[in-house]
């Protein structure tokens, strides 16, 4: 491990050892085998490890296109937050624009922001059914973000996320770490 | 053999005794569409407690359910301890900020006395009225939300989690103010005339904390809460995960526990073994674009694998049926459950 994770190597510490983690977390998660609780502390430590050697802000990090994550409407965060852990901890800058942003303040500050990867988080489903207004007015502003979605709406209707006109839906932090890495390949 | 029609408290009872009544009993837990019913809006409708009334008995007969569901919105505890709710048009009312901002604060914070909340008399106006309309004949459930649960609405998640592994102190402080206020709200409602209570624990389940953890804090406070509880009482995960902690779940004095969609409902009804009734669990979120023959479907399904031999109560998984659910599709469960669910029952 030693090896693996020095200063000098930090995304070959990523891919080799925090990534697979949080991946193995992930399929844990889907087996009804792990808690959310421990999926927070996993990302939180995982987090911490890479902001070691590869701190936020770090010109590393950077050269990807601008990502954000948001709780839409309410505040329940703590998928947010998981999953920019996740993020974090691949080596991604993410911003974080926070919870309770109506579908107005999500258009305004994604346009703003001239976002490329927008990932989008809810707990109540009607906050999940307004990220469909929310998602084609930013589309239309910004034709080639791309939008991942997640959050219990999601994971007990699978349908759910095409419905809204997402481009990608995350059942787990790992997920979305895997559908970031799709949108970015090659960016880093 | 044909059963003689019973009332749907009796229904329930002998459900609840593992014996088959006469037919499966329905708790379709509709709240907010109540406003719907009376043409109000969601924030109008909750300002009474006698629209809540009128809107119950007008679901209950749409519906033909089994039960009184004078339940508000779960933010009306954290309302009773100062916190502010958030309304929308088509969703049931959320918690806003969180009330505790540093974990420090949770030493000075002040338990409501539920007399002296406005709120909280709005529900019990609501139960009263409901159970003189129910005339002994329809269960009335009262709903608490577990002391073990509320700090989710209090603090938020993530800030109750630190709380929880890394501050044990204070967290044995949370729940011991939390546990008197629950104490109190839940026979307040007993008193009214509620014939049981809706423990809403969600945090217990597995999917959000591991059962080794739970045994040492939501399963203690459970035994704790609802030994104090001066009637039957429901444990609800609100559709988290249930199997890991059955075994735990018998032994907190609960009668019955709500299942989630995410298991199979004929597996969590054999590791309750006749100890545990159980509630559930047709999956609210998806039934919003189900047809009638999808819930004639799932409504046979559940009917096969948990009926046989009671102990068994058809509903959804979460304990709130959303807004966005058609009445139809709420029609075509009410009579798939006449037409499977009357006893002996003939489903394969």
């Amino acid at each position: 491990m030693k090896d693996t994770c020095s200063a000098g190597t930090p995304f070959r510490c990523l891919e080799t050892l925090v990534v697979p983690a949080l991946e193995e977390v992930g399929r844990r998660w889907e087996r009804g085998e792990v808690a959310l609780s421990q999926i927070y502390m996993s990302g939180r430590i995982c987090e911490e490890i890479v902001d070691t050697m590869l701190p936020p802000g770090d010109p590393r990090r950077v050269n990807q296109p601008p990502m954000a994550i948001v709780v839409l409407e309410d505040h329940h965060t703590l998928g947010k937050r998981i999953v920019l852990s996740a993020l974090r901890a691949g080596g991604y800058e993410v911003t974080d624009y926070g919870s309770g942003l109506t579908v107005d303040q999500l258009v305004e500050r994604t346009v703003r922001g001239k976002i490329s990867i927008l990932l989008i988080s809810t707990l109540m489903l009607p906050a999940a059914l307004r990220a469909r207004e929310a998602i084609a007015r930013i589309k239309k502003e910004l034709p080639g973000i791309k939008v991942i979605v997640g959050g219990a709406p999601f994971n007990f209707d699978p349908q759910l996320w095409k419905e809204v006109g997402a481009d990608a839906m995350g059942r787990t932090a790992s997920d979305a770490l895997e559908i970031v890495g799709t949108f970015t390949a090659g960016a880093r | 053999m044909m059963t003689a029609t019973m009332t749907p408290l009796e229904r329930t009872l002998t459900a609840l005794g593992q014996k088959e009544p006469d037919r499966v009993p329905f708790f379709l837990l509709t709240t907010m569409h109540g406003a719907k019913e009376l043409n109000l809006s969601i924030r109008e409708y909750y300002s009474k407690g006698e629209n809540v009334i009128k809107g119950q008995v007008a679901l209950q007969k749409k519906y033909d359910s089994d039960c009184y569901y004078p339940f508000f919105y779960a933010s009306a505890e954290t309302e009773a301890w100062g916190g502010d709710v958030i309304y929308i048009n088509d969703g049931p009312p959320n918690a806003g900020r969180p009330i505790i901002s540093e974990h420090q604060e949770i030493e000075s914070i002040e338990v409501p006395e539920v007399a002296s909340c406005r709120n909280l008399e709005k529900i019990t106006e609501c139960i009263r009225g409901l159970s003189r309309e129910s005339a002994g004949k329809i269960p009335v459930i009262g709903v608490v939300m577990a002391p073990f649960s509320v700090p989710v609405m209090q603090m938020g998640f993530e800030a109750y989690l630190d709380l929880m592994y890394f501050e044990p102190a204070l967290f044995e402080t949370l729940m011991k103010k939390n546990q008197q206020f629950c104490v109190e709200w839940a026979n307040t409602q007993l008193e009214a005339g509620a014939h049981a209570i809706c423990y809403f624990d969600p945090i217990s389940s597995p999917s959000c904390v591991p059962p080794e953890l739970y045994r040492k804090t939501g399963y203690r406070i459970a035994k704790g809460t609802i030994a104090q509880i001066k009637g039957p009482t429901a444990t609800h995960l609100a559709s988290g995960r249930t199997l890991a902690i059955i075994d735990d779940l018998a032994t907190t004095g609960t009668a019955i526990v709500g299942a989630s969609a995410l298991e199979d409902i004929g597996t969590v009804k054999a590791a309750c073994n006749r100890r545990l009734s159980v509630l559930g669990n047709l999956n609210g979120i998806a039934m919003r674009r189900w047809t009638p023959a999808d819930a004639d479907a799932a409504v046979r399904d559940l009917i096969r694998k948990a009926a046989p031999g009671g102990g068994f109560i058809l509903s959804d998984n979460h304990g709130e049926i959303p807004w966005q659910v058609p009445d139809g599709v709420l029609l075509a469960v009410s009579r798939a459950v006449k037409k499977y669910g009357n006893y002996p029952l003939d489903v394969r």
